[in-house]
């Protein structure tokens, strides 16, 4: 093996860290209403997307890690690397708001996951097309889960719809940044690995609208603001959630449990 | 505030197919869609099962507990009504 590494291949590693990041976080986010969920029901029901959401990210991180070749484990990538090493899209990092606001960043979020998943089926790398088939029937069911609630509250009481919609308005923004073009992308099409994020923006749009129009809530106009965690540049919210979920691995290095 | 509870349902699973749908617990929820997705996630977590059914509880029509002995007790030394009193041929086997 060379020990020089390519531009690409630090590309093809981001690539994946990308995915993998915005599930772990998104993961800790529900893991948060653990214990805190408005019934029984949906408090199970939350934490299973969040299990779900960490074993996508686990499975990806030991890709990664291999790709990369230099021994870093699932554990090293998720508890050990600084806040600017994360390629999480923002979105996911926002702190959870109340139960409506949760939900509709996890529609947002699973809808556009869905297409990901979808368009790695067609990756001619073995691992990642994996570990893709096997998220894409999660994510299915975020998608199915979410966009009931999303119904249910949208179109259900005054209170409910001016959160919902209040909620939509608050996120849309951070939703174009998962569509941003980035030198990553192109990487990642050169070599077959995934498609450009970009090319993802029609199919997550359609699937998206006709929910949000039974839900009676508006799509707000584009504005200019993009967020950039994909880059590694994240919102204040983010240094927090790493401390509480670094926790234990920085005050005790290594430990095992 | 007034809080309505959702109403009850009651779960059935069936954990393999060919066997039959069991009766496991019952969530809340406010209608058909909701209990069968809320049944989903606290019931079928571990894989317990391939079939999900359920019915609200209000549905289900039970026998009164009090009534026990007009109920039951009338079969308890009809023992004919089992089907013990047959030689089974051996290459019958177990039944």
């Amino acid at each position: 093996m060379s020990a020089t590494v390519s531009s690409d291949s630090v590309a093809h590693v981001e690539y994946v860290l990308r995915i993998a990041d915005s599930s772990l976080i998104l993961g800790h986010r529900l893991s948060e209403w653990c214990g805190h969920g408005p019934v029984l029901e949906e408090d199970i029901a939350l934490t299973n997307v969040a299990l779900d959401l960490i074993g996508q990210a686990r499975s990806l991180y030991t890709h990664a890690g291999a790709l990369e070749g230099n021994g870093c484990d699932e554990d090293q990538f998720a508890f050990t690397r600084t806040e600017s090493e994360f390629r999480n899209v923002t979105i996911v990092e926002l702190p959870n708001g109340d139960y409506g606001f949760t939900i509709m960043r996890n529609f947002l979020f699973a809808a556009f996951q869905r297409e990901l998943w979808g368009a790695l089926q067609a990756s001619a790398e073995v691992p990642l097309f994996e570990i893709a088939r096997k998220s894409l029937t999660e994510t299915r069911y975020h998608v199915q889960h979410a966009s009931d609630w999303v119904i249910r509250l949208g179109d259900g009481t005054d209170e409910s719809h001016a959160r919902m919609q209040r909620a939509l308005d608050t996120l849309w923004p951070y939703t174009a940044e998962f569509f941003s073009p980035s030198a990553i992308d192109d990487a990642a099409i050169g070599h077959a690995i995934g498609p450009a994020w970009s090319t993802l923006e029609s199919g997550w749009l359609s699937a998206i609208r006709p929910v949000l129009d039974i839900a009676t809530l508006l799509i707000p106009a584009r504005t200019s603001f993009l967020s950039r965690g994909k880059e590694g540049r994240h919102s204040e919210h983010f240094e927090p959630l790493l401390r509480e979920m670094q926790y234990l691995q920085r005050t005790h290095p290594n430990c095992i449990w | 505030m007034d809080r309505k509870e959702w109403p009850l349902w009651e779960v059935f699973i069936r954990s393999r197919n060919g066997l039959d749908h069991k009766h496991c617990g019952s969530v809340h929820a406010a209608d058909p869609s909701m209990a069968l997705k809320n049944a989903r996630d606290v019931f079928t977590r571990r894989m317990e099962g391939v079939s999900v059914w359920v019915v609200r509880a209000d549905d289900i029509v039970a026998s009164d507990p009090d009534a026990k002995p007009e109920m039951f007790d009338p079969a308890e030394d009809k023992i004919y009504r089992h089907p013990t009193f047959y030689t089974l041929p051996d290459e019958v086997g177990h039944m």
